[in-house]
């Protein structure tokens, strides 16, 4: 088959839609159009059996009971939900008291949806521990031992990191948690994780989870947090007041649609996790082990077995970031340089993982997805390592490099 | 970003890339300028080298090497097209403005047009000061 420009691998930003779940979709945009909270009529039957059936299908894929889902609007709201909700329902002393309200445990690596909640409790009176992971990404239940105090309360820490897909010990820091007995909530931001790996919230001991409908082949806008009934009964404090809906956990006419997709899409990651898996990190690692057998001074980022099937994440050194990107303009991905390059976003992550502490490295991540061929990722080998070849025979500090002088003792003339 | 015609040509066919020998050979070479302007952290690094014709005084042949953007590399390569056949001082002439008018740079780009600026008159003086020429009161490397 001739490919098709741009090919995209940047399936960890967001998926397309499986045309199955658009089929499941449609009905209820035009003639299953009811609002699920209007109780008297067909109408509103009809679209509260669909919410049903999707509450069923998420929680099928985190091995979770139907009411233990609240469907919110993305893995955005249900991080804030989890960390705002959660720390204001469970302060050890109130606002205002000159105590500190209550102690948290997160990483530096975590989406800024979790982080930037965390920041503003952290204003508000909370203190707040910002665990930093090894080079390998990864944060062991050691880690989070040693940070735990008397007055911890929450720990949320993400399953699989989106830039690197490294996999935090999450079954092992959710059993040290339990078994130490403490009264402390644990929630995993598990948006690049569930429906792409087992998951069982009961057996890995998590609280809360949330997920997000788009980074599974579902429509984007909707997502769930999973909040533990027993063994502890998890209470929240609601953040959106209004009709009560999701058992006053998150007020607001549910998105029907978008949850009958969600649903749609659960039900398929659990029938073809598998064969993703295994097809998707087999091209992985070609496409890692190609890059770099082909090219010196690249390394691949995070640890080499804990990490998502379909995540890469390649650091180069002697080339920038955005001549990167322009020479891979037929690949959509994502890029990240771990110094401030004023032509790029640096990455949090990376420098976090002191990737680039040696000068100018630039950084692509290349997420594959269901769709994504043996002849897309031969494609994107061929262009890589055509892109950088490029650029390092127009890179002063590649023959700077090559002639053996150290980049960090030469004297730069900053601008 | 996206970027005019006149960058992409530039980016797509760098005009005059290279450079006159290693670093420890050019440091030696009297008839050869060189300029060495920006800084890894800042994610550029520019490379200008001028050869000058000793007789003459003209720039005979000039080669660059960039760390960076797209803009940076077009600007670096129009750079070189420019100096090749003028002299000094109308090497020194050259304005980044013009550069930004001539590849129809982005606002957000003007700098990377400041930095080949630099870049020239980087190698001018590092001409200069090989030769024992009067070093331009203009030619502050840092700005
Ligand atoms: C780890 C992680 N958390 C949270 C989010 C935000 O998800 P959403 O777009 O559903 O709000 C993303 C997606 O970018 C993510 O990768
Ligand atoms: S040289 Fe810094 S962004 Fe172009």
């Amino acid at each position: 088959m001739a490919l098709k420009f741009p090919i995209y691998l940047d399936h960890a930003a967001t998926t397309p839609c499986d045309p199955r779940v658009v089929e499941a979709m449609l009905p209820y945009f035009t003639e299953k159009f009811g609002n699920p909270g209007s109780r008297n009529h067909s109408f509103g039957w009809e679209a509260e059996a669909g919410v049903d059936a999707a509450r069923e299908q998420v929680a099928a894929v985190l091995g979770a009971t139907d009411k233990e889902i609240i469907f919110t609007s993305g893995a955005t709201e249900s991080n804030n939900l989890a960390i705002r909700g959660g720390a204001l329902m469970y302060e050890k002393h109130p606002a205002g008291s000159g105590k500190s309200r209550g102690h948290i445990i997160t990483s530096i690596i975590e989406h800024k949806a979790v982080l930037d909640p965390c920041k503003r409790l952290q204003k508000e009176g909370f203190e707040v521990t910002f665990l930093e992971p090894p080079s390998d990404g990864v944060i062991t239940a050691d880690m989070v031992k040693n940070a735990l105090r008397d007055d911890t309360i929450l720990v949320s820490l993400m399953w699989a990191n989106n830039e690197i897909g490294t996999i935090n010990e999450i079954p092992a820091i959710g059993a040290m948690l339990k078994a130490s007995g403490r009264e402390v909530i644990f929630h995993t931001d598990a948006t690049q994780w569930a429906g792409k790996m087992p998951t069982s919230v009961d057996k890995d001991n998590v609280d809360l989870l949330s997920m997000s409908s788009h980074k599974i082949y579902g429509p984007k806008g909707v997502g769930a947090l999973y909040v533990r009934r027993r063994r502890p009964r998890v209470r929240l404090a609601s953040l959106v007041d209004g009709g009560g809906q999701e058992r006053g956990f998150r007020s607001g006419t549910l998105n029907v649609t978008g949850i009958v997709g969600m649903g749609k899409a659960c039900e398929i990651a659990m029938q073809e996790m598998d064969r993703d898996t295994a097809r998707l990190s087999k091209m992985r690692k070609r496409l890692e082990e190609s890059v770099t057998a082909q090219l010196d001074s690249t390394q691949v980022n995070g640890h080499r077995e804990k990490r998502l099937p379909h995540i890469a994440n390649i650091s180069f050194g002697f080339v920038e970031g955005e001549s990167l990107m322009m020479a891979c303009k037929e690949i959509a991905c994502s890029s990240g340089s771990a110094c401030t390059s004023a032509s790029l976003e640096p990455s949090y992550v990376l420098k976090g993982l002191g990737v680039g502490d040696e000068l100018a490295h630039s950084s692509l991540r290349l997420s594959l997805g269901r769709w994504t061929t043996d002849e897309q990722v031969d494609y994107a080998i061929e262009k890589i390592v055509a892109a950088v070849k490029k650029l390092r025979a127009l890179s002063p500090l590649y023959d700077m490099h090559k002639e053996g002088i150290d980049l960090s003792k030469v004297e730069w003339a900053g601008h | 970003m996206s970027y005019g015609p006149k960058i992409i040509d530039h980016y797509e066919n760098p005009r005059n890339v290279g450079n006159f020998g290693t670093q420890a050979d050019v440091k030696t070479r009297k008839d050869v300028g060189v300029g060495l302007v920006g800084a890894p952290e800042c994610g550029d690094v520019m490379q200008l080298q001028i050869k000058v014709d000793q007789a003459t005084g003209k720039i005979e042949d000039a080669k660059f090497k960039c760390f960076g953007c797209g803009s940076a590399i077009a600007s670096s390569s129009l750079a070189t097209e420019w100096l090749k056949g003028k002299s000094l001082d109308e090497g020194l002439a050259i304005k980044n403005t013009q550069i930004v008018e001539e590849l129809s740079l982005p606002p957000v780009k003007i700098h990377c047009s400041v930095l080949a600026e630099d870049a020239i008159r980087a190698a001018i003086a590092d001409y200069k000061a090989k030769n024992g020429l009067p070093a331009d009161a203009d030619t502050a490397q840092s700005r």
